[in-house]
């Protein structure tokens, strides 16, 4: 049986291709006939496997990882194609491996959901694991943060290397006391950054309002000191490194200090010594992974795209990207991937867009953010809850400015499937 | 700014800010409005419903004073309207003593006609006890006759209850605990979609005299006008005798619950 899984696989695989279908059937057929696939290939790696999870930013986060890696001369098998789920690595993975089933790789980087990744750890233990956040994005799937939390301290308790953790999410710090395998490195945030980077129990700190005294916090492997327009610093190994950065918005930029600590872990266990400039070059680099914070060119003017799942990466996106000079439109869909519940709204404060205003809103639940908009005393233009017509308005209108748009995950992929008809947009298989 | 007490010291450190106010029309009068423990029980847009409350009494021609209560806090004096969220199991525990400690203050107040709106977590500590899943029993101020049961099936999803006194009112459940209500209180409606108190008696939250308490977030009073003008008008009533309406322009909300009342559940 073993010896006809992959080439089986591949061919489920390449049939559901040529069909138009999703990666979630070969893997599924793989995982029937072949349980222990992706265990038994995925343990062949030299460096082992690395977890990527967390609330918000796992996308942009691996693809960094992944870029850092490669650019010390590593050969790195990734999920790219967004299937954060099991199944959709042991698809991937078929994907990648000959028809004997062996992985040319010298470590995965995977990019897992919070629920997905507890039942891929306990089939494969991660050498490493990066985890990012515990932040309020759709409680209606996990139940509660806590819950979430959980499941993060469930991924390092599998890991046996070391375990990346973000030193100013409580929750997420936390998981380092109830470890005593693994190796524990942080990645954390000049103090002055901190007030930017509201968490769900500080959320509603007034604006500007004083950090309340943090307890003391361990030493961090690599520190994002500060923020400019088109560069970082960074500190790690005693020394603070200037670096010119093509990600925008604060928090891409401090899980790039995450990436940078994951992949300075991953290249050290070499024992070969690990590029330095190569890795501030390569992060320089780094583009944002789809949707995340990218920008189009539409009718010559700039289109900016920022997806938005949670009450804390609205906050970030109002914060990092300045309403002035710029029209606005939000678009607000409540599918599952989305999150059905629309309380999330009321937790985000819309100051930012009073002197402008909000020139268009659409999605399935339009009216609920412009009722939201009333509240805040922010004015609206135009409402149309069908994305489409929505958006050829939006760019028709906007006096000749350049254009944001803040969107929920699915009316990102609406939008985007709208705007590859007029602009080039990357499209993600 | 939000007029501050001086009763409420920890107020500066915590809340979101009102709109600036730009009516220079005279107040008809002033609503002191407080959150309860905004700190730890905030979760699934809370900050919504009050923030709803202070908005709609300046378009009623009030002026609001939102006032917060958090553990440890003085008591601050002269409330006229008292709105409380949920929160996590942890943030519940954290409340749960300075709440006991507040049983006599609350009691009374209900007691007395003092609207008052709480929501999920805070509905249950309003009821006798919450006994979970485990056995263990928290118990609660017992100003309503209700009991909650921790279970391991979560209640997820959109939310239309249809209200004698309200009409219909939308939202969205989130939570384990179920609970049943005792002869001491009327539900606040029965559900037409998802589920409300528990899965057996197709009830949704309790009514107790100016007392509210629903399950449902959204958040609630946003998408619901007609509860939040019944607690507006409760309390201008019991301090002024009397409410003179302005005329909030509902047309948002009104669109956004057609809309809302056709998603999925
Ligand atoms: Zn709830």
């Amino acid at each position: 049986m073993l010896y006809f899984s992959v080439p089986l696989g591949k061919f489920v695989r390449r049939v559901s291709r040529l069909r138009g279908g999703g990666s979630a059937l070969p893997g599924l057929v793989v995982e029937k006939i072949d349980p222990d696939f992706m265990r038994r290939t995925l343990s062949t790696l030299p460096l082992g496997v690395a977890v990527v999870s967390g609330t918000n930013g796992k996308t942009t986060t691996t693809k960094m990882v992944v870029e850092l890696l490669e650019s010390q001369g590593l050969k790195v098998f990734t999920n790219r194609t967004g299937s954060n789920f099991t199944r959709g690595v042991a698809a991937a993975l078929l994907g990648e491996v000959d028809w004997r089933g062996r992985l040319d790789a010298d470590v995965a980087v995977l990019e897992l959901d919070e629920a997905h990744a507890v039942h891929f750890v306990n089939k494969v233990p991660p050498r490493y694991s990066l985890l990012l956040n515990v932040l309020r994005d759709q409680l209606d799937r996990f139940g509660e943060i806590d819950k979430t939390a959980e499941l993060l301290q469930h991924i390092a308790s599998r890991t046996t290397g070391t375990v990346v953790l973000n030193r100013e999410d409580p929750r997420v710090a936390r998981i380092a006391q109830t470890l005593d395998g693994p190796e524990v490195l942080y990645f954390g945030l000049d103090d002055s950054l901190l007030s930017t980077f509201p968490n769900d129990d500080d959320m509603r700190a007034a604006p500007g309002s004083p950090v309340p005294a943090a307890p003391a916090r361990p030493a961090a492997d690599v520190v994002l000191r500060r923020v400019g327009a088109d560069d970082a610093d960074f500190e790690y190994d005693g020394a603070t490194v200037t670096t010119g950065m093509k990600l925008r918005g604060v928090y891409n930029i401090f899980n790039a200090a995450a990436a940078l600590t994951l992949a300075r872990g991953v290249a050290g266990a070499r024992g070969t010594g690990t590029d330095q400039a190569g890795l501030l070059t390569a992060l320089s680099k780094v583009a944002p992974a789809f949707g995340r914070g990218e920008s189009l060119v539409v009718d010559g003017l700039p289109l900016e795209l920022v997806l938005v799942k949670n009450p804390s990466g609205f906050r970030l996106g109002l914060k990092s990207f300045p309403a002035a000079g710029y029209a606005t439109m939000i678009a607000i869909n409540d599918n599952y991937a989305d999150g059905r519940d629309m309380s999330w709204l009321w937790d985000v404060e819309f100051d930012t867009l009073r002197d402008g205003g909000v020139d268009q809103l659409t999605g399935s639940r339009a009216y609920d953010m412009a009722l939201r908009l009333q509240y805040d005393d922010v004015a609206i233009g135009a409402v149309d809850t069908e994305i489409a017509p929505a958006l050829a308005a939006f760019i028709r209108g906007g006096e000749g400015k350049p254009k944001r748009i803040f969107c929920t995950y699915t009316a990102m992929l609406a939008i985007r499937r709208e705007l590859s008809k007029i602009t080039t947009v990357e499209v993600v298989s | 700014m939000t007029p501050r007490s001086p009763e409420t010291p920890h107020e500066l450190s915590f809340g979101h800010e009102l709109p600036p106010e730009d009516s220079a029309a005279p107040s008809k009068g002033t609503i002191r409005v407080l959150q309860l423990y905004p700190r730890d029980m905030n979760i699934y847009g809370d900050w919504g419903n009050a923030l709803v409350l202070a908005q709609r009494l300046r378009w009623h021609g009030y002026t609001p004073e939102l006032l917060e209560y958090n553990v440890g806090d003085p008591f601050p004096a002269d409330v006229d309207l008292i709105v409380g969220g949920g929160g996590q199991d942890s943030g519940q525990l954290v409340i749960q003593d300075d709440l006991l400690s507040r049983e006599s203050t609350l009691k009374q107040m209900a007691d007395d006609g003092t609207p008052m709106l709480v929501i999920c977590g805070l509905y249950q500590l309003f009821g006798k006890f919450f006994k979970t899943r485990l056995g263990s029993v928290l118990p609660g101020i017992g100003i309503l006759d209700v009991e909650t049961h921790g279970t391991d099936e979560r209640l997820i999803g959109n939310v239309t209850v249809s209200s004698p006194e309200f009409g219909s009112i939308l939202g969205y459940e989130n939570h384990s605990g179920q609970t049943t209500l005792g002869p001491g209180v009327e539900p606040l409606g029965t559900t037409a979609k998802g589920t409300g108190n528990n899965s057996t008696d197709g009830q949704e939250g309790a009514r107790y005299r100016n007392i509210v308490a629903s399950y449902l977030h959204g958040s609630l009073l946003p998408k619901n006008p007609a509860l939040a003008d019944f607690l507006i008008r409760t309390a201008v009533e019991r301090k002024y005798g009397s409410f003179t309406p302005g005329t909030p322009d509902d047309s948002y909300a009104v669109l956004a619950r057609e809309h809302a009342a056709r998603r999925p559940r």
